[in-house]
């Protein structure tokens, strides 16, 4: 335990994580079950393929769609784990480490991520 | 009525580890656990410790785990509890004696919420009045008598000991929402932090703890809203 009593004035973040995770986690609800209903429920996994993708990839609506999820889910579960690593981990070296890695983590799937969103290029449909 | 108290005994200047006494005892079924622990007290052990005073439930004295709840000794009855019966000391505390553990940092915490009424405005001839509605709106978390239950019930104290814990921000909660308070810009200030209010994951041990029935998740919950609303 530290100096007992005086909580250390912070940058306020954590009132924005708060506020975003409750935020997202609304918009992420509707985002992933209509995710689930139209890539599992209405079209059978088999089904979808480069065709499927690419029709889907057609038009900037689903790219929005999956880029908004991607970001959403990404950053929410980010949070998630850093609150964890936060609460268990005291060891300041430990914990910056923990932390480190984590962003490192994110950053690369949230950059792949967009980037295969983003520079998808449909071909012409074919006959 | 026979029943067996298993205590958890410590005294760090001659035990190793803590250890289970056992004691068998006739009692009454309408006894409290606490006429149980001096029972054992005045007549088997007398070095057993633990704190107590009031034996009415308001001193907050006497909180411990009992059959790994925490509870105040003086509030429960023998015949709830069963024929065995653990009694610990309260987790997250360092533990001095037995069943007596170290407040010293948890009422520090409570002091840093500065936990009485801050004015700017001149002082009014007669008292600050206040309306039996804008009394209502805090009655809920003027109930606390810092047992330290909440607290050391908390996975997120476990887990974290900087964490200022429900106890003061139950307290600070009483005088943010006092319509006669106006240091709400402090108080915020101190509980805008990680280790203020945001360590609290919605838990919901601390109001499953709370002898007074405080409802402490709900009143965290009301100050990370008054936080949000002073700051958008
Ligand atoms: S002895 Fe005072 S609360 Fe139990």
């Amino acid at each position: 335990m530290g100096a007992a009593g005086s909580p250390r004035p912070e940058s306020g973040i954590e009132l924005w994580a708060w506020m975003f995770m409750r935020v997202s986690g609304v918009v992420l609800l509707f985002l992933a079950l209509g995710h689930l209903l139209i890539m599992h429920l209405i079209n059978n996994v088999d089904h979808i393929d480069f065709q499927f993708v690419a029709q889907r990839y057609a038009t900037p609506f689903w790219r929005t769609y999956d880029l908004v999820m991607l970001w959403l889910a990404l950053i929410h579960g980010t949070n998630g784990v850093r609150m964890v690593l936060v609460d268990y981990i005291s060891p300041r070296g430990w914990r910056a480490a923990s932390l480190a890695s984590l962003y490192v983590v994110s950053f690369i799937l949230l950059t792949l991520g967009s980037l295969a969103i983003l520079t998808f290029q449909p071909p012409l449909m074919g006959p | 009525m026979q029943v067996t108290l298993k205590i958890q005994r410590y005294n760090p200047e001659k035990d190793k580890a803590p250890w289970w006494g056992e004691y068998k005892i006739e009692a009454e079924p309408t006894d409290r656990l606490l006429d149980a622990l001096n029972y054992v007290k005045w007549h088997l052990d007398g070095t057993l410790t633990y704190r107590r005073s009031c034996a009415h439930g308001i001193c907050g004295s006497d909180a411990m785990q009992i059959n790994g709840a925490n509870r105040l000794a003086c509030k429960v009855l023998l015949r709830n509890l069963g024929q065995v019966i653990t009694v610990e000391p309260l987790r997250g505390y360092k533990v001095i004696k037995d069943l007596l553990v170290d407040m010293d940092a948890f009422l520090a915490r409570y002091r840093s919420m500065k936990p009485f009424l801050i004015t700017h405005s001149p002082q009014p001839e007669k008292e600050r009045l206040q309306s039996p509605e804008d009394r209502e709106r805090f009655d809920d978390t003027t109930k606390c008598i810092l047992c330290g239950c909440c607290t050391s019930g908390c996975p997120s104290f476990w887990a974290n000991g900087e964490y200022v814990g429900p106890a003061a921000i139950v307290n600070a909660h009483r005088f943010l929402f006092d319509s006669r308070d106006e240091g709400t810009v402090e108080r915020i200030e101190l509980l805008n932090t990680v280790d203020g209010v945001w360590r609290c994951r919605t838990i919901f041990n601390c109001v499953e703890a709370c002898p007074r029935e405080i409802n402490v998740t709900r009143a965290i919950g009301e100050v990370k809203k008054a936080i949000l609303m002073q700051k958008v």
